[in-house]
This record gives structure tokens, sequence and C-alpha cells, in this order.
């Protein structure tokens, strides 16, 4: 008692209190917690890796390293949101007429951290990290337009996803959802700190991604390589473009509802507040202003990575690729007149419910387009059913039930009937595990050999996709049920003896698809101690038909020697089978790239002291974090930075290492794509 | 009622959510016990089988295809240039695009036709008198006034069978969304504001109703019934709460307001007048604001005042 009364004034409200010790399971996962992170700091000093980490990794610049940051960031908040997700379905198929394992608070905890965590801290850092790797290499570019924007971005995200972990430990987080409506979560009703870390975490994390947004879409105006037109690039760059723009116009709505509803919590004022002029509607409308484009932010670029997936491993042209792109801008724009639909139910006029409804089903119809536009990929190619495809074939059966789910929320009266239900829970799930996390997934497979030069595992990749699919119709399509029958979202506790059979198979679904991420987790072990196995370096495994895989696997780090001439669509296949694919070795210019910056780590873990002081009310963090920022950023201004030249003997040097392996590598048919003859170089007479 | 199996877990129940018996929706999907919620469950299976046109298509497509095209089949055609027909792009655009419009015209006409605030019954000369009853969304309970018979319960809605309900909606807490799943989907009750919700009962039964909307740790247990009952058992009900049912004053509503989750269902005989008005006033700042708000939100319809 003494040590808290003596830290009060220099720790705010912070005190042993916060150790969540009331509830065993929350113990358990605060514990969990810090050992993982002390045993990962620990693995690192032991190795004495941790200058090689700083000046490699948490200072570079380079996009690779950037995109390959991002998606570890992903995959480990991944991991939690999934136990997190396992821990709902097995209270709920226990709390049938009693209470269950964990406290309705807990609970309550659970859904806001898994839902924030799967939106904020897993699928944009995955799409962001996977554009980041992959879309400057499709256009031909040595890097984005801002790289050190980029290491910024990345290290706000990574703050935000640090305070969310941080309340594991120091509880508790907020009870208000990923959405957080007011006036829940104003002061009166939820007076902890809970609601302050789900603000703190959303504000860093919707400022790195407006100013990702900024920095993808300068990228794709300003940095393609001669000859690539808009209409020349691969699809994922258009959809990358898409996200981009929707991410600058709509991140900066929830900006302001989070920062509005910190007024109201730090300051007394009365933006959301029930009484004293509030309007709570306000911040319902705002939230999804944001909430609704997010939606397709993070639905879009996987739709780009199918095109390429069932482009690629068809071996022919995308079907329709005019329409694809007409599609995905139209999907971009309407998305945007449709944020209504989140609360057909708060009592406006039929009229706006219907145009609103009318609007929503629009979007069905380029969404559509796209679907069958992938079919037609297939329908006389030579279709080869590796991982990465087998989770597009699935994304596509499964994506279209949910638009089925999502067609009958459109119409308002129909909304009235399940919004609020598991049914939404299963119609959203429906989306955005097959369109987003799918997707996700099948990049992070298709794209590994390029990134590290050797291929995944493919037995454990189908391992993890059985369970997945498996695990997800299992967990979900009870909840359609259920939803039908108006058991509402949120609930701790269900008593309807009725529901126990839906919830058990809902639990076991669950359980299969934490038994799918350790089967990744399996497969990225495997590959990496087989490794030698499944060395692609000379960079094509897949017969890609893009600029980056023209490139060695892992590609240097200024990409191109010579930035390629593009002469149409689907560069790389054109360039193999014309017989330009692998330039011969000349003589190199000696090539600009940024130099590395602290920049962004210091902002963000800057930024990440702001956050914690003011969750906390430590008046001296906040202000210490706050002025660091504004000094930081300003002293940053004033630093000359030339760059750093990698001369032409270095370029030449890396080159001709490359060739060497070109020329070593036996060209491979597609009959042994998947064995260890496969070495990066693909047959093309056949 | 069906005293059935579902008795024993009931009772059980009960305690929890402190309810003299939660009826069981055993079925699933069970059937609609009035026109709102057939109508919207109608519209629901329509709609469904209407999307069935794209997405079985879709389902049988993709495996047949990605088969029937594999690259080990060589008797299968190969065309690596094709990307574009121009019968196959007018109809995948086409055939999307009328059912769309077909559902948008569904749409225009059935949010109207089913907009919660339109009164049902309206025109018909048979119909008996709408019931008018105020709803006030507490944490974790429902407080029902019913203003012309100055009589309220808490947690129980007792309606006739076969007569027009008008609900008016507040919330003296955060926001709330009332859901009957067998009489009618669901509307938001916020405070300060009235929202409005109309139903009938067309068959006497017990349906659960709940609060669809997280408000807090009670969330789960914020369930009440729905008991729907001939005219004649009605109009006795009303008599035995009046003459044995609690005073309802602005101390008592005080204590019914602190959050918590009610032991049991309550009845009160004596309501003050305009309890629900100024459970509503509360939240705006002085008579004469409230007086012009009123007036301004009497166009507005999430407001209007009543």
């Amino acid at each position: 008692m003494r040590i808290e009364a003596l830290a009060g004034p220099w720790l705010g409200r912070l005190s042993l209190s916060a150790l969540p010790t009331d509830s065993p399971v929350a113990m358990g996962a605060a514990l969990v917690a810090v050992l993982g992170v002390l045993g990962v700091a620990g693995y690192i000093t032991g190795k004495g890796k941790w200058r090689y980490l700083w000046r490699e990794w948490f200072t570079s610049v380079d996009h690779k390293r950037i995109g390959i940051m991002y998606v570890v960031l992903a995959l480990v908040m991944l991991a939690r949101a999934v136990i997190e997700a396992l821990v709902m379905r097995l209270q709920q198929a226990d709390a049938v007429n009693r209470s269950g394992f964990i406290s309705a608070e807990h609970f309550g905890q659970l859904f806001s951290t898994h839902g924030s965590i799967m939106i904020f801290f897993m699928a944009m850092p995955f799409l962001t990290g996977v554009i980041n790797y992959v879309m400057p290499l499709q256009i031909g570019a040595r890097d984005v337009s801002f790289p050190v924007l980029n290491s910024i971005s990345l290290m706000l995200t990574a703050a935000g996803a640090a305070l969310v972990m941080i309340s594991l430990v120091l509880a508790p987080f907020s009870t208000g959802g990923w959405s957080g409506y007011a006036p829940f979560t104003e002061l009166r009703f939820s007076p902890g700190v809970g609601v302050d870390y789900w603000i703190w975490a959303v504000t860093l994390s919707s400022i790195g991604s407006t100013l990702t947004g900024i920095n993808f879409a300068v990228t794709i105006y300003k940095k393609r390589a001669p000859g690539m037109h808009l209409f020349r690039m691969p699809l994922f760059c258009w959809t990358a473009l898409c996200t981009s723009i929707l991410m600058i116009f709509a991140m900066p709505a929830l900006t302001v509802a989070t920062a509005l509803l910190a007024l109201d919590r730090y300051l007394g004022m009365h933006f959301f507040t029930s009484g004293g002029g509030g309007n709570m509607m306000v911040y319902a409308n705002l939230f999804w202003l944001f909430g609704h484009p997010e939606v397709y932010i993070v639905v879009l670029p996987s739709f780009g990575v199918f095109s390429e997936l069932f482009s690629t491993f068809s071996a022919k042209k995308l079907y329709g690729y005019t329409s694809l792109v007409l599609a995905t801008m139209t999907i971009a724009v309407l998305s945007f007149t449709v944020w209504l639909h989140h609360f057909f139910t708060m009592g406006q006029s039929a009229n706006i419910n219907a145009a609103f409804g009318i609007a929503t089903m629009l979007i069905g119809i380029p969404t559509g387009v796209k679907v069958y536009d992938w079919i037609l990929t297939m329908f006389r190619g030579r279709v080869r059913f590796t991982t990465p495809l087998l989770w597009g074939l699935a994304f596509l059966v499964t994506f279209v039930i949910g638009g089925l789910s999502g067609i009958l929320l459109a119409i308002p009266p129909v909304d009235f009937l399940v919004h609020n239900t598991t049914f939404l829970v299963a119609h959203f799930h429906n989306m955005l595990i097959p369109g987003t996390l799918f997707g996700m997934i099948a990049a992070y497979q298709f794209w590994f050999p390029k990134a590290f030069g050797f291929r995944l595992e493919e037995r454990w990749g189908r391992v993890a996709f059985g369970c997945w699919v498996i695990g997800f119709y299992l967990a979900f399509m009870p909840l359609y049920v259920l939803g039908l029958e108006g058991m509402p979202r949120r609930s701790a506790e269900v008593f309807d003896e009725a529901f126990r059979p839906w919830l058990l198979v809902a639990a076991g679904g669950a359980v299969l698809i934490v038994l799918g991420m350790a089967a990744l987790a399996m497969q990225l072990a495997m590959s990496i101690r087989h490794r030698d196995r499944n060395r692609v370096r000379a960079g094509d495994p897949w017969d890609g038909r893009s600029l980056e895989w023209s490139t060695s696997s892992p590609p240097p780090e200024y990409n191109f020697a010579k930035l390629p001439a593009v002469q149409g669509r689907d560069a790389f296949w054109t360039m193999k089978r014309s017989g330009r694919a692998y330039p011969p070795l000349e003589r190199y210019a000696p090539i600009m790239l940024p130099e590395n910056s602290a920049i962004g780590p210091l902002l963000g873990a800057l930024g990440l002291a702001t956050a914690f002081g003011l969750v906390w009310r430590i008046g001296w963090m906040a202000g210490l974090g706050t002025a660091g920022v504004l000094v930081a950023v300003i002293g940053w201004s004033f630093v000359r930075r030339p760059g750093r030249t990698v001369d032409e003997r270095q370029v030449e040097r890396t080159e001709t290492r490359w060739h060497a392996v070109l020329v070593a590598a036996v060209p491979v048919s597609r009959e042994h794509e998947c064995d260890p003859r496969n070495r990066g170089l693909a047959d093309v007479a056949a | 009622m069906q005293h059935t199996a579902t008795e024993g877990h009931a009772k059980r129940s009960a305690s929890r959510v402190g309810l003299a018996a939660m009826p069981a929706r055993a079925a699933i999907f069970a059937v609609a016990a009035g026109p709102v919620a057939a109508a919207e469950r109608q519209l629901l299976v329509q709609a469904a089988v209407l999307m069935l046109f794209v997405v079985v298509p879709v389902i049988v497509l993709t495996p047949w295809v990605a088969w029937r095209f594999r690259r080990r089949n060589r008797r299968s055609a190969y065309r690596p240039g094709w990307d574009f027909s121009r019968v196959l792009e007018v109809l995948i655009w086409g055939v999307p695009a009328l059912l769309v419009a077909f559902l948008a015209v569904r749409v225009w006409t059935q949010s109207r036709a089913l907009d919660p605030y339109r009164a049902i019954d309206a025109g018909q000369a048979s119909a008996a008198a709408p019931l008018d009853v105020q709803v006030v969304g507490l944490d974790w309970k429902w407080l029902f006034i019913y203003p012309d018979q100055h009589i309220a319960t808490l947690n129980t809605l007792v309606l006739p069978v076969g007569r027009a309900v008008h609900l008016h909606l507040t919330s003296d807490t955060v926001m709330e969304s009332l859901l009957v799943p067998r009489l009618a989907g669901q509307i938001y009750a916020m405070p300060g504001m009235i929202t409005q919700l109309w139903l009938r009962a067309d068959r006497p039964g017990d349906f659960v109703g709940e609060n669809t909307q997280y408000n807090g740790s009670g969330f789960a247990q914020q369930k009440f019934v729905v008991h729907a009952v001939d005219a004649g058992d009605f109009n006795r009900w009303i008599g035995k709460v009046r003459a044995d049912g609690d005073v309802l004053d602005a101390r008592r509503y005080r204590e019914l307001a602190r959050r918590g989750v009610p032991a049991a269902p309550e009845r009160f005989g004596q309501v003050d007048a305009d309890l629900f008005g100024r459970i509503v006033a509360k939240y705006h700042a002085s008579a004469q604001v409230r007086a012009s708000t009123m007036a301004s939100r009497a166009t507005g319809r999430t407001n209007d005042a009543h």
C-alpha cells in the first residue's frame, strides 16, 4: 500500500491493482504475454542480435523489410485474437443456463480486443505488409515514394499493438467492442481506463494507416517503371491503389471520432454524451463513415491477391481485366455511400433506410462480376492445385455465402430481425475470413519464396488449409441459425437449452481453427528446417506473370539493377516467352537508396509513451511524449540526408552472383513445381 | 404454452435471469406469432431464394471448372490468351444487375410497408384502438408503462392477442435495442429520444424479448417474457395489477434505474402519469430548450415526442 501511495503522483492511476489477479484466465494470458516477451528478448540477447535487428530491421526504410515486419506483427496479433475467439466460443458453449468459466466483464474485454485486434492490428498490418512488399516490385520501382514515412507508419501501428498487449498485463481493456459505441464508452458508463486503451491504440493505428494510404497512392502514381501504364499494372496494384485512396479518405473519420470521444472523456466535453447537448447518433455516423469503407480497405487487397493467383496457377491471362478494374473502382466509390446500413434500427425514415439498403445491394453487382471473372480465368486454363490456389477456391465458394447473407442484411425489414444477433456475427466473419484472411494467408504462401528464397512446405500448408476451411464452416454456420433464432451477439451467457448443440459445434470449429494456426506455425518451422530442399533463388517458382518474379529471391535491396521496360500486361510472362526475361550482364550505374533512419522507432516509442501516459493519467509521461514527438519531427526535418549510394561494382557483384544461380538452375516444368527440382527457373517451352 | 421438457431448464435459468419462466425457443427458426415478424421473415426467405440464382452457380462452377481444366487433363482446351467475351460480359454484369434491380424495388416498397413507425391495422374499421405502451431501457432490465391503464411492469410485457400495440421507446442509460424475435424486428432505445415500434401478437403464447445492444456486464441477462393473452384475460390482468401492484413513484423509479439485474419481474398498480415524459426530458437542458427541441424534432422521426 505504501509503495502505491508513494508512486501515486508519479504513476497517475496506475497501481498494482491493475494486474488482473481476479481472474485465473486473464492472469494466465498476462503471464503468457510477459513470458513471451521475456523469452524473445532473452533469445535475441543470447544470440547477440540486438545490434543486427536495430541496424538491419528496426531502422530500415527498405519497403521489403518493412513489409515483412508488418506481416510478422499481423501474425503475432492473429495468434492472440484467434485464441481469444476460442475462449469466447468455449465460454458460450459452457455458459448455457449458468455463468460459465469467465466473468461477463472479462467476456466483454475479450470481444473488444478480439475485434479491435483483428481489424486494426491483424488485417490492416497484414495487407499493408503485403502491399509494401509486393507493390513496388510489381510496378518496377526501387522503393515507395516516402520510405521514412513508411517506417513511421509501421512503428505507429506497432505502438498501437503494443498498447493492446500491455492492457493484457495492466488491465482492463474496454468492453465497448471494436466499434466503441457512445454513450456506453463515455466516462459515466465506462469510468475505467479500458476505453482509453482502446481510443489511443486505435488512434495510433489510424494515423499510421492514413500515412500509409498517402504513401502507397503516391508511389503508384509516381514510381511506375517506364511503360508501366496504369492499365498495364497487375490487378493487385489496382486494388492497392483503391485501398490506399479509401485509407486516405476513411481513416481520418475514425481519428476524429476517437479524438472527440477522448475530449468527452478527458475534458468533460459533450460530443456524444447522453444529455449536456451531446448526440450519440453522431458517433455511430462518424464511426461507420470510416467503418464501412474499412471493410473494403481490408477486402480489396485480397481481391488483388486472388486475381494474381487464379491467373498464375491457371497459366492464363486474367479474364476481364478492365471489368475487374472498373468493378474495384466502383466498389471503392460505393463504399462511402452505405454506412447507414449499420444502424437501420436507429429510427430514421423508411425512405432513408431504403436508399441506403439499395446502395448496399449495388455493391453486390461489381462483387458478383469479380467472382465470375475469377472463375472464367480458370476456364480453359491449366489449373495447378498448389496451396495458394486452394485458399482461392475456398474463398470463392465461401465468400458468396457471405454475400448472400449480406444482401439479406441490406434489406432493412430483414435487418430489423437479425441485426445485433449472431447472424450478423456469422455474416461479417463469412466475408472477412475468406475475403481478407484467406487472401492474406494465400498471399503469404504465394510470395514467401520471393521474400526468403525458399518455398513453404506444401503438406503442412494443406493441413492448415483443411483445418481453417472446415473450422470456419463449423464455427460460423451455426451462428446463422442461432441469429435467426434471435440470439444476441456479445452474450456472455445463454438461456436457451436448444442453443447448446449449435454452440458446441461452433466451439469445435474454433478448436479446428486454432489447430489451423498451429499447422501454419508448423509449416513455417518445417520449411525453415528443410529450406535447402526448397530453395528457389533463381526467383520464379510459380512461372509468375508480373515483374516481382523477374528478380532473384530474395530480391537485392535495390530491386532492379536496371529499371525494366514494360510493354504490356503480364510483363514478365511476355518477357519469358520472348526470351527477354533475363537480360545479360552489362555495365551498371550506381544506385541511390534512402538511408536507414531511427526516426520511425523513435516516434513509435514516443507515441507509445504518450498513449500510455494518457491512459493512466500519468501527466509527465504524456507531456514528455508529446513534446518529444514535436521536437523529433521538427528536428528531423532539418537533417540533410543525401541518401546512400550502392556503387556499380557492388551492383555488378550482386548481379553476377544471381546470374551464376540462373545458369546453374535447370528450367523446371509445372509438373515439378512443388518438388525439390524447382529452383525458381520456369521452363517456358512447354 | 409448452410446459414440456423445457420446464426444468426454464426453472433453472429463471434464477439467473430473474424471470418466473423463460419460454424455450425450441424449434429452430420458430414461426412468427404476429404479422410484422411474419412479413419480415417472408421477405428474408424470398430474398435468400432469389440470391441462390447467383450463389449456387458459383458453388457448383468453382470446383467443376477448376477440376475440368486441371493441368493434367490434357483433353480440355487451353487458351492462355483468352481474356474477354462480350456475351459473358453482358451476362455477368447483367444478371446480378437485374437481380439487384428486382430486389431494389422490393426494398423500397417493403421498407415503407414494414416501417416500424407505421401504424398497423390503420384504416380497419373493425380493429380495436391500438394499445400504447411506453418502454424504458434500463441497466439491465426493461420497464413497461401502460399510460392509459396507469400501470407498469418490469421485465414482463402482457399483450392482448389480435390488438395492435404501439411501443414508444426510450432509454435511461446507454443505447439499447428491443427485440422480440417472434413478434417483430428490433428498434433502438436511446436516452432523451423516443423511437417507435408497432407489433401485434396473433396467437396466445409466451415469447422471449431481449436487449441486443451490448450495455455492460448484465447484458446477457436483460431478457423478458412477452405474454400474449386474449382480451378478457388481458383486462382481468389489468384489474389485478391495479389492485395488488406496488406504487411506482419517483423514489421507487430511482431504485429501479440503478444498475443491476432484478431478481424477479415486478408489477406496479399506480404510476406517476408523466414518468415517461420526465425520463425523456431529463436529458434536455431546460424546459424551454426541451420545448424547442421537441418542436423541431416533431418533424424529425427519431425523436418525435409523444
